[in-house]
């Protein structure tokens, strides 16, 4: 699978998509392979207030426990609701209908610190 | 530097996840944990579980020092036959969880956890008075698992041996693709099948020709994250979880590998002492109810109390349902017992449940 050119990356392994002030948050499909089945994701409600690099939530799959680190601070405004009831939509399609969190951004110059999608390619490659 | 299975290369090659298990390079899983998992359910799985220990008794009085070390009663055992026993401190607890196989009356092969092997040879030399042999023999072996219910259809179009007539919990030293091998109906997953032990040089032969033979009735490599998820359906103890040194075999649900009519044995004592007094902890099954998935080590409560801990917990898919196993003070490990599973630092409602979660269909 190839990431999306318009994706800014973590070295956690999360890719942010931002329109207008809003970033939609995943987690990439190298981490969703090293994870394995994923059987649940724990995500906080809309309104929760996130920070660039704290833990956001967590993915669970058979084996393990992974936290998610948000890539921007910011309010949580939307979670999806796909993946409460169908974690494996995870496995399934990691850039696109499994997205996690909706975040209103509050400092958009954080997005500069995060990888392009060459960068990020760079860095699994390394 | 971590140990190397005879067959690395071989799982590597075939796209499987390493990971380190107990200090050796081990399959964590190939296709996935959930679909392994069901192949060994409703067909057949082979793991590759060379890193598991061997350990050789032999001499005249082999049988007075098994006897000595394990809990059940060896002296009960034919040549072919196997059981389940424990290895026990004098305190009572846990030096390893072991196979004791009868080869003959002067040798007994015993079949000993990967990370406990050095610990458990050592063990047994510290108590051997009867001037037996005892053999560290691990690098002499590589043993392969063939699990489910087409096991013995498809191992046998690599044997000769006549598999239907090897019983549970018997072995016979037989063939498998013309190159020696030890044939042992037992298993770690809760399903009908086979273990395999074979020299090293000859594992890769007969990996390749089980996957193959087993390709039309949807055999699929298996690794440690299938072979934890089946065991734990099955309720069957994993060393360093339910089990290790601080408990004994009556808090782990285990008194039936306490044989007490079998004369002295390392940590007799402690056990009847035990069992007078009462059992204090006991091993006991849950399901979760709320949402969250117990894992090994969260703390337990019982009313907002802490009551215990999760010595193995997680997804069952063959139940579709969070499971797990966790210790309790005596008079709630008893199925139907409210309890809270702490899962960071939130309670998640559970309930025990008898253990196992699992039994084959007969």
């Amino acid at each position: 699978m190839s990431y999306p050119e318009n994706f800014r990356y973590t070295k956690e392994h999360e890719w942010i998509l931002v329109e207008g002030g809003t970033g939609t948050v995943g987690i990439t499909d190298h981490a969703q392979k090293e994870l394995g089945d994923i059987v649940f994701v724990d995500l906080p409600r809309p309104g929760a207030a996130v920070e660039a690099g704290k833990p956001l939530g967590s993915v669970e799959s058979v084996k393990a426990v992974s936290d998610i680190y948000s890539p921007v601070t910011g309010e949580v405004i939307e979670v999806n609701e796909l993946l409460a009831a169908a974690p494996e939509k995870l496995n399934e399609d990691p850039h696109g209908a499994a997205w996690l969190v909706r975040i209103r951004l509050s400092n958009p110059a954080e997005l500069d610190g995060l990888m392009s999608a060459a960068e990020y390619e760079a860095y699994l490659g390394g | 530097m971590l140990k190397q299975i005879p067959l690395a290369d071989v799982h590597r090659a075939l796209g499987a996840k390493m990971v380190d298990f107990g200090g050796w390079e081990m399959p964590l899983q190939y296709t996935g944990i959930i679909d392994e998992h069901r192949a060994v359910r409703a067909a057949a799985g082979l793991f590759d579980v060379s890193h598991m220990g061997e350990i050789e008794i032999r001499g005249p009085q082999a049988l007075d020092l098994v006897q000595r070390v394990t809990s059940n009663n060896a002296a009960r055992l034919a040549d072919g036959q196997i059981q389940y026993s424990g290895l026990l401190y004098e305190h009572g607890g846990f030096v390893d969880d072991i196979l004791v196989h009868r080869v003959s009356a002067g040798h007994y092969f015993l079949c000993v956890n990967a990370s406990n092997q050095d610990k458990d040879y050592e063990y047994i030399v510290s108590q051997n008075r009867w001037d037996c042999t005892v053999e560290n023999a691990g690098p002499r072996y590589a043993q392969l698992a063939i699990q489910g219910p087409r096991a013995q259809e498809i191992l046998a179009r690599l044997t000769t041996a006549d598999l239907a007539s090897i019983r549970y919990y018997r072995f016979v030293d037989h063939e498998v693709c013309g190159r020696p091998a030890r044939i042992s109906r037992t298993g770690y997953t809760g399903e009908d099948g086979f273990e395999v032990y074979l020299a090293p040089a000859d594992a890769a032969t007969v990996w390749n020709a089980l996957l193959d033979a087993g390709r039309d009735f949807g055999i699929r490599p298996c690794g440690l994250g299938a072979r934890n998820t089946l065991r734990m359906e099955a309720g069957m103890a994993l060393y360093g979880h339910e089990i290790d040194a601080s408990i004994t075999p009556l808090e782990a649900g285990l008194e039936w590998i306490v044989k007490w009519d079998k004369g002295d044995f390392c940590g007799r004592a402690r056990l009847e002492k035990q069992k007078a007094e009462g059992v204090r902890r006991k091993l006991t099954g849950f399901e979760m109810r709320g949402r969250g998935i117990g894992r090994d080590g969260y703390e337990v409560r019982v009313g907002g109390k802490h009551a215990g801990w999760v010595t193995s917990g997680g997804p069952s898919p063959t139940l579709n349902k969070n499971i797990g196993m966790c210790y309790l003070p005596a008079e709630l490990a008893q199925p139907g017992t409210a309890i809270e599973i702490m899962v960071r630092e939130q309670p998640v409602e559970a309930v025990t449940v008898p253990i196992p979660f699992y039994r084959r269909p007969k």
